[in-house]
């Protein structure tokens, strides 16, 4: 069991010196305490019914050294605190600035050079990255444990978080303030990557293609696409209704939409969901998906029907 | 201390009346104390219930006995029934009502018929609440927006039931002031007062002066709701952090509201069990205070990652830190109480015990919370889970057990099996343990807060978290039963079964309709034990 997340951005490491330092301090006190505790608990334990105690009401100069030396303690600890949270909170000038959007439920990234890109967020390693955050329906909080950052995302106005990664590798991102049903589905990735890796991805070649990826079957492709490009957190594959129909079984069935009419889903009704979600909208659920349009290419949607053929 | 009894032939006990009426009318503070035991009781168990129920689907990482939003429901109706139905009114009104006069030689609150009224409206407010579960909320406890006023579940009844409850704290909180202020018995200095009574009196203060706001607060949800007025939603021009800021005006000195009176009871219990006067009886008292007044300056440290501004940030930082020092100096007293002493290890004593231990983790886990670097890392994760459930349960329920057991035989005149009382004890505070302390790992590892479904990375702690729990659900089940036992089969209880020099334990058990035959006079202090006469 690790007892902390990978230290992978530069500010996981100055986090982790506020938390060190706390912890040793609280084991300090809780083991002095626990022990007093216990020690008194059993050496004064009453033999006689009649047994006589002193009578001590208390002591000044005791009073006056446990309030002391804890305010002492706890100002180091807020000044510390402070200083560490004053380099979170300053960006440097040159950092890279990527525009964040959370919706239920997944998290858009826009990047400088006109990429979008949904539930992946690419960085280039030692490159530090501001990120400017906005949420569209309601409260949505960034936090990647990798890199010790956390902030939320308010409808109306934008906040914003920064950090330099350190490793090369992909970590969580969670949602970490409640948004309702798909909260805990509200999953992404950093992928950190060195700095040829994303001069390629710059220039427009999907980094994640590698030769590896190009070459899967479609319906393989396709269930990655699921899983990275947040269809997940509203449609599930084993029948259970989450936000969205599930997807399992649909395919060359007919649907009921919103207004009675009937509908079969083929080829073009999945495509016409995926970029024009609002169109025709299966009933009972909300007209909530975005639109994938600019996010998904042609061959990704075919690659998602074959996925979404494959589940009977 | 007085010296004063009322002999066993010529009183007639509190619980002698029956019927149904000589209930639900009835003004006599102890027997509205009882009736709001019962009422926080049940609540306790139900949200205990919530709490089991999502913890089994929390075993593995998939939903697999839930959907996510039946999982969101379970928590919401966790919290809200904790927190607003059993451990705010729990402790202040149930133990507050039925000590408070005995305790300051009173015949009874100031105002008995609204002390009813208060009662009554609590009820109420449960009542609105349970037809709230026809289509319950989803939103958590706290009801952030711009969730609450769009979701499509019923925010509006469970609100409003808080909002009813509310004015039960507001009114309660008031009578006890007054109590506490003019129905002291001739003697009894506020130098003389029990510390639990110092604790009620902090309580009271806090109750008066912040549920309104979140009276208020839930007020404008209900309009936003209903009306469309835009409080909170920024297309209105509202703000959606504006919500957060009265909500935790008030939600921060609640979780004091919770706390002090729990307080209160281990400073009682303590020098009883250890025969020693507590230690640093004035620092206790006034550091009740202070916590009380601190409280209300503290409420952004729940929003360091909202979006509040820097400076404000640092300036709340600051402020939490001091909070920490009045707390640490009542774990210190009650620890040097126990020096010398002639301690018996009742079961109310282990519960106090267990409460300054459990307590002392909560508290410094709160350090991590208030360090602003730290707590970005650890806001809203288990990490917050654990903290929080250390200090509520690690200190209040505690308290709240610690009560139920020492003043059991005061209340009902009967004794409950005292073996099974510590065995019960054993299953609750390992099982507490063994659920929450794994959650400080899991925050630390960064695992989030409200997940009906979490990555396979967290599965062994998280299960070992729900193993921990149905021990824990165990050890509540094991007291409840020796507790109605006690109830119903139990011994008749001496007027003073473990020799407090408190005045509650000067009269008979149960105590009689006006608790004192004639008015004590006091003078001495309640806790002169080990005094040579």
């Amino acid at each position: 069991m690790t007892w902390i997340p990978e230290v992978a951005s530069n500010l996981a490491s100055k986090v982790d010196g506020v938390l060190l330092l706390i912890t040793l301090l609280s084991l300090v006190f809780f083991i002095l305490i626990t022990i007093v505790l216990v020690y008194f608990a059993i050496k004064y334990r009453r033999k006689r019914e009649d047994e006589e105690t002193p009578y001590i009401t208390g002591s000044e100069p005791l009073e006056i050294i446990w309030t002391v030396i804890p305010s002492i303690l706890l100002i180091v600890l807020f000044i510390y605190g402070f200083v560490v949270f004053k380099d979170m909170r300053t960006p440097p000038e040159d950092s890279v600035e990527v525009t964040v959007q959370g919706k239920q439920w997944l998290w858009t990234f826009d990047y400088y050079n006109g990429k979008k890109t949904i539930n992946e967020l690419y960085v280039q390693q030692n490159r530090p990255v501001r990120l400017v955050m906005e949420a569209q329906d309601v409260l949505h909080s960034f936090f990647v444990p990798g890199f010790r950052v956390k902030q939320d995302l308010v409808p109306g106005r934008y906040t914003q978080l920064w950090f330099t990664p350190t490793k090369i590798g992909t970590f969580d991102i969670f949602c970490a303030e409640y948004c309702g049903t798909g909260h805990s589905a509200m999953l992404g990735k950093v992928v950190v990557l060195s700095p040829e890796a994303y001069e390629i991805w710059e220039k427009g070649v999907k980094a994640e293609e590698g030769a590896g990826v190009a070459s899967l079957p479609p319906a393989e492709l396709g269930e990655k696409i699921y899983k990275e490009k947040g269809c997940n957190a509203c449609h599930s594959v084993d029948g259970s209704t989450l936000v969205g129909p599930s997807f399992k079984g649909i395919f060359g069935h007919s649907v009921e939409l919103q207004d009675g009419s009937t509908v079969d889903v083929d080829e073009n009704y999945v495509k016409q969901s995926i970029f024009e979600p609002q169109a025709q909208v299966v009933k009972g659920f909300a007209p909530v998906m975005p639109s994938f349009k600019g996010i998904l290419s042609d061959e990704d949607v075919t690659a998602l029907v074959a996925y979404i053929k494959t589940l009977k | 201390m007085a010296n004063h009894t009322i002999a066993h032939d010529v009183y007639v006990p509190f619980l002698e009346k029956k019927g149904i009426l000589s209930w639900i009318l009835s003004t006599d503070h102890k027997r509205i104390g009882i009736m709001y035991l019962i009422s926080i009781s049940f609540f306790f168990l139900v949200a205990g219930v919530f709490a089991l129920l999502l913890r089994y689907e929390l075993l593995t990482p998939t939903s697999d006995f839930v959907q996510p939003h039946t999982y969101n429901v379970f928590f919401t109706l966790h919290g809200s029934i904790m927190v607003f139905f059993f451990i705010v009114p729990g402790l202040a009104a149930s133990f507050g009502n039925f000590l408070i006069p005995l305790m300051i030689g009173a015949p009874d609150v100031a105002f008995p018929k609204l002390n009813l009224g208060s009662y009554w409206i609590y009820l109420l407010g449960t009542v609105i609440v349970l037809i709230a579960l026809a289509k319950p909320a989803d939103t958590g406890w706290t009801f952030y927006t711009p969730y609450s006023a769009t979701t499509n579940t019923d925010v509006v009844m469970i609100t409003l039931g808080v909002f009813v409850l509310g004015f039960s704290s507001i009114l309660t909180g008031l009578n006890f002031i007054v109590t506490i202020h003019k129905m002291r018995a001739p003697g009894m200095t506020w130098h003389r007062l029990p510390l639990f009574i110092w604790a009620s009196y902090a309580t009271a203060v806090l109750q008066l002066l912040a549920t309104p706001v979140v009276g208020i607060t839930l007020l404008l949800l209900i309009m936003e709701r209903t009306l469309g007025v835009g409080f909170f939603d920024p297309a209105k021009g509202g703000d959606p952090i504006l919500f957060q800021n009265f909500f935790w005006f008030y939600s921060h000195p609640a979780v004091y509201i919770m706390i002090i009176p729990a307080m209160g009871v281990i400073s009682e219990i303590i020098p009883v069990f250890a025969r020693k006067p507590i230690f640093g009886y004035k620092a206790i008292a006034y550091s009740s205070l202070g916590i009380a007044f601190i409280s209300f300056l503290v409420w952004a440290h729940h929003m360091f990652t909202s979006g509040i501004s820097d400076t404000a940030a640092t300036i709340f930082s600051f402020l939490t830190f001091l909070v920490a020092i009045p707390t640490a100096i009542k774990v210190f007293n009650w620890t040097a109480t126990l020096y010398k002493g002639s301690i018996h290890l009742h079961s109310a004593m282990l519960y106090a015990l267990a409460f300054v231990f459990l307590f002392t983790i909560g508290g410094l886990t709160g350090l991590f919370l208030g360090a602003l670097a730290s707590d970005i890392h650890l806001h809203d994760t288990y990490f917050v889970v654990a903290h929080m459930h250390y200090v509520m349960i690690g200190g209040t329920v505690m308290g709240f057990f610690g009560a139920l057991h020492f003043w059991f035989p005061k209340w009902f005149g009967k004794m409950f099996n005292e073996t099974v009382a510590k065995i019960a004890w054993l299953f609750i505070f390992i099982g507490f343990n063994v659920t929450f302390f794994p959650q400080f790992f899991l925050g630390v590892q960064g695992m989030p807060r409200r997940y009906a479904t979490y990555p396979a990375e967290f599965e062994s702690l998280m299960s070992l978290s729900t193993y921990g729990s149905w021990i824990l659900g165990f050890g509540i089940f094991i007291m409840t039963i020796n507790l109605i036992a006690g109830l119903i089969n139990g011994e008749k209880a001496p007027q003073n079964p473990y020799g407090s020099l408190s005045l509650e334990w000067q009269v008979p058990s149960p105590p009689p309709l006006e608790n004192f035959e004639e008015i004590p006079h006091v003078t001495d202090w309640t806790y002169g034990y080990g005094k040579k006469k």
